[in-house]
């Protein structure tokens, strides 16, 4: 029963890497750029998550929907004004221009909200009445007698993700904006001639980028209640990692790479150790790249000469 | 042979600002006219210099994004550390077990960077930065459970846990998530000035050799230079090692500059910080990773006087220099006036 306990924890960790990594493999796939600034995204779609419930008092789900407006316009607002005037420059150039938006983020957190850990309330239990007549809190439901334990955050966050993951494939497929962004990550420059509108294109792009980051924020933070300026960072990491696992630039191989990265991570802890677990992770990544370089379901690139 | 003279020129003014900077501040450290918040910083200076310089080295010169330097640093920092501490009887002279420490380091550093460059340097491009900083966290996670003593039967090392069992008057070195503590502090400036200069006088003459052209012309086509017979793979390893060994030295120099020093320092953010420097100096452009490095070490320090607002400031900078530098009306003003000074380079 413990493995299937660990099988299940990791899957759910491993959405959570999914969707944020879906932002990342996005916005290289359009922009060819690694947006660093994504892990911190995550961290203010949190923050918006965790005031509009408890200090407004509003509903989790008004809050989760806050969040995604909140993220949605700061990632519109960060492309037009930090990424947009360096279309033509070096990529490394806007490396780290997107590293000075990951620190300007993670600071203007910092001053706003303090470094004080917020404690996030878990927004999805259930209320019921016990035999003594106390209100008691229920987080998740049990199978096989008791042995195996899953909460709702586990099963909203795997449900969450697979939805999120059809709606982007049929998105890409099958509406005209879809198109365009397939169009204008296969040639920028022939794409415009077509009549493709590419500077909207990859706002939309970081739009929903960053709409997507604001839903796995709240995930994150529901499952791992702590929330501090720097919560977005390994997270960050770790799904740019599932990313470039699955294959930058393809969207089933960011939900592969999340999912594997996050079974794996929690399978090392599980059986390995805990605190050699990131270094499991990464030691796979690498031998995985070396056996298939452009990532699980990457295309590989004819070089030309 | 013009192009020679101009390498020389500019090779010959990054040794000279190097120098004057030493030459300005060494006397006012002795006199003590610098205040302590300067004079705590010259050697982290130094070591980030070095650390800048090195990243130069794979990114500027062999073309290659590494986000896990502070890896190397790290393996320097813990190698250049337990040396000076088990030499502390050894050797009685500072500045020797200092040299001795930061050669131990870049051996090491460079040791690893070989290992790390059979499969790395395999890859190519974004795939190349994303295994560079998976072994940066690799590294930092090994250091962060790694405990390492020393007693009268020699070194002993065990993972996870401490199953070291040293002897009683044995001396713990490195305790895993602890990392070192009691480092005797014997980094000087003048140790790190010499490091620089020692930087600076390799990686100079590298680029002027035979190899260093062979690494340039992998990195403006790496096809082009496969075709005329250019043993790619040896190449790109030399400049990387080379790279790994200053970075190495540059830990060691970091280390001993501090009582203790643990794993999480050279993490992730670390790398990142570095490769600003050298971007923000321009990709091959030494004496630019030096004035870098040293300013943007310094300026988080000097934005003190905005507390709690200084580092959302260097954010902002960070962004307008990076917008700036890239604007292409500002780069044509520049471009109008720079070929004038070029001209007058070349006819005096």
């Amino acid at each position: 029963m413990g493995f299937l306990g660990f099988l299940i924890s990791g899957i759910s960790l491993g959405s959570i890497y999914a969707i944020i990594a879906l932002g990342y493999t996005m916005v290289y796939g359009i922009a060819k750029m690694l947006n660093f600034a994504h892990g911190d995204v995550i961290m203010v779609g949190a923050y918006i998550c965790f005031f509009a419930v408890s200090k407004y008092h509003l509903p989790p789900l008004v809050g989760v929907l806050a969040a995604m407006a909140v993220c949605t316009a700061l990632g519109i607002v960060i492309e037009k004004l930090a990424y947009k005037p360096l279309r033509q420059a070096t990529s490394l150039a806007v490396l780290i221009t997107a590293i000075g938006v990951s620190y300007f983020l993670q600071n203007a957190a910092l001053l706003l909200w303090t470094s004080s850990p917020k404690v996030f309330s878990n927004p999805f239990i259930r209320q019921t009445v016990n035999e003594a007549g106390k209100k008691i809190k229920i987080t998740g439901f049990q199978l096989f007698d008791g042995q195996l334990r899953i909460s709702y955050v586990t099963v909203v966050t795997i449900v969450v993700c697979l939805v999120i993951m059809a709606a982007l494939v049929l998105f890409t497929g099958k509406t005209k904006m879809g198109k365009a962004m397939r169009a204008c990550s296969e040639d920028k420059g022939a794409a415009q001639l077509m009549g493709i509108n590419v500077d909207t294109t990859i706002s939309v792009t970081f739009a929903i980028g960053s709409g997507l980051a604001a839903i796995a924020g709240v995930l994150l933070c529901s499952a791992y209640p702590t929330l501090v300026p720097t919560t977005g960072s390994m997270p960050g990491i770790k799904a740019f990692t599932a990313a470039v696992f699955g294959g930058i630039g393809s969207i089933p191989g960011a939900l592969l790479g999340g999912l594997l990265l996050g079974i794996i991570e929690i399978m090392a802890k599980a059986y390995i150790s805990t605190q050699m677990s990131d270094a499991v992770v990464f030691l796979v990544l690498i031998l995985v790249l070396l056996v298939k370089p452009a990532g699980l379901l990457g295309k590989k690139v004819r070089e030309k000469v | 042979m013009m192009n020679r003279n101009k390498n020389f020129g500019r090779n010959l003014l990054t040794f000279a600002v190097v120098i004057a900077a030493y030459a300005i501040l060494q006397p006012m450290v002795l006199a003590g006219s610098v205040s302590a918040t300067l004079k705590g910083m010259l050697v982290p200076i130094c070591a980030y210099v070095a650390m800048a310089l090195s990243l130069n080295l794979t990114v500027g010169v062999l073309g290659e994004l590494s986000l896990g330097h502070a890896g190397f640093m790290s393996v320097g920092a813990f190698a250049g550390a337990t040396t000076a501490i088990a030499l502390q009887q050894a050797v009685a002279s500072a500045p020797l077990r200092l040299a001795i420490a930061l050669a131990v380091a870049a051996v090491f550093a460079a040791l690893v960077g070989f290992l790390i460059g059979i499969p790395v340097l395999r890859l190519n491009g974004d795939y190349l930065a994303i295994v560079t900083l998976a072994f940066g966290e690799i590294i930092k996670s090994i250091f962060n459970n790694l405990y390492l003593g020393l007693d009268d039967r020699g070194f002993h090392v065990s993972l996870l846990e401490d199953r070291t069992g040293l002897a009683e008057e044995g001396r713990m070195i490195i305790a895993g998530p602890m990392g070192i503590g009691n480092i005797p502090k014997i980094a000087s400036f003048t140790g790190g000035f010499i490091l620089i200069l020692l930087c600076l006088a390799v990686i100079f003459n590298l680029v002027n050799s035979r190899q260093g052209r062979a690494v340039m012309a992998i990195r403006d086509n790496r096809i082009a230079a496969e075709s005329v017979g250019i043993p790619v793979t040896k190449y790109k390893m030399m400049a990387f090692v080379i790279s790994a060994a200053m970075a190495g030295a540059a830990g060691a120099l970091f280390s001993l500059n501090y009582s203790t020093v643990v794993a999480n320092k050279f993490d992730f953010n670390t790398s990142i910080l570095i490769l600003v420097f050298v971007v923000f100096g321009g990709l091959g452009n030494m004496l630019g990773s030096v004035i870098a490095a040293a300013a943007l070490t310094i300026l988080p320090e000097a934005l003190r006087s905005f507390s709690n607002y200084r580092m959302l400031i260097y954010a902002i900078v960070l962004i307008l220099v990076m917008l700036a530098t890239n604007n292409p009306t500002l780069k044509m003003l520049i471009g109008r006036t720079i070929p004038k000074r070029k001209g007058a380079a070349e006819s005096a």
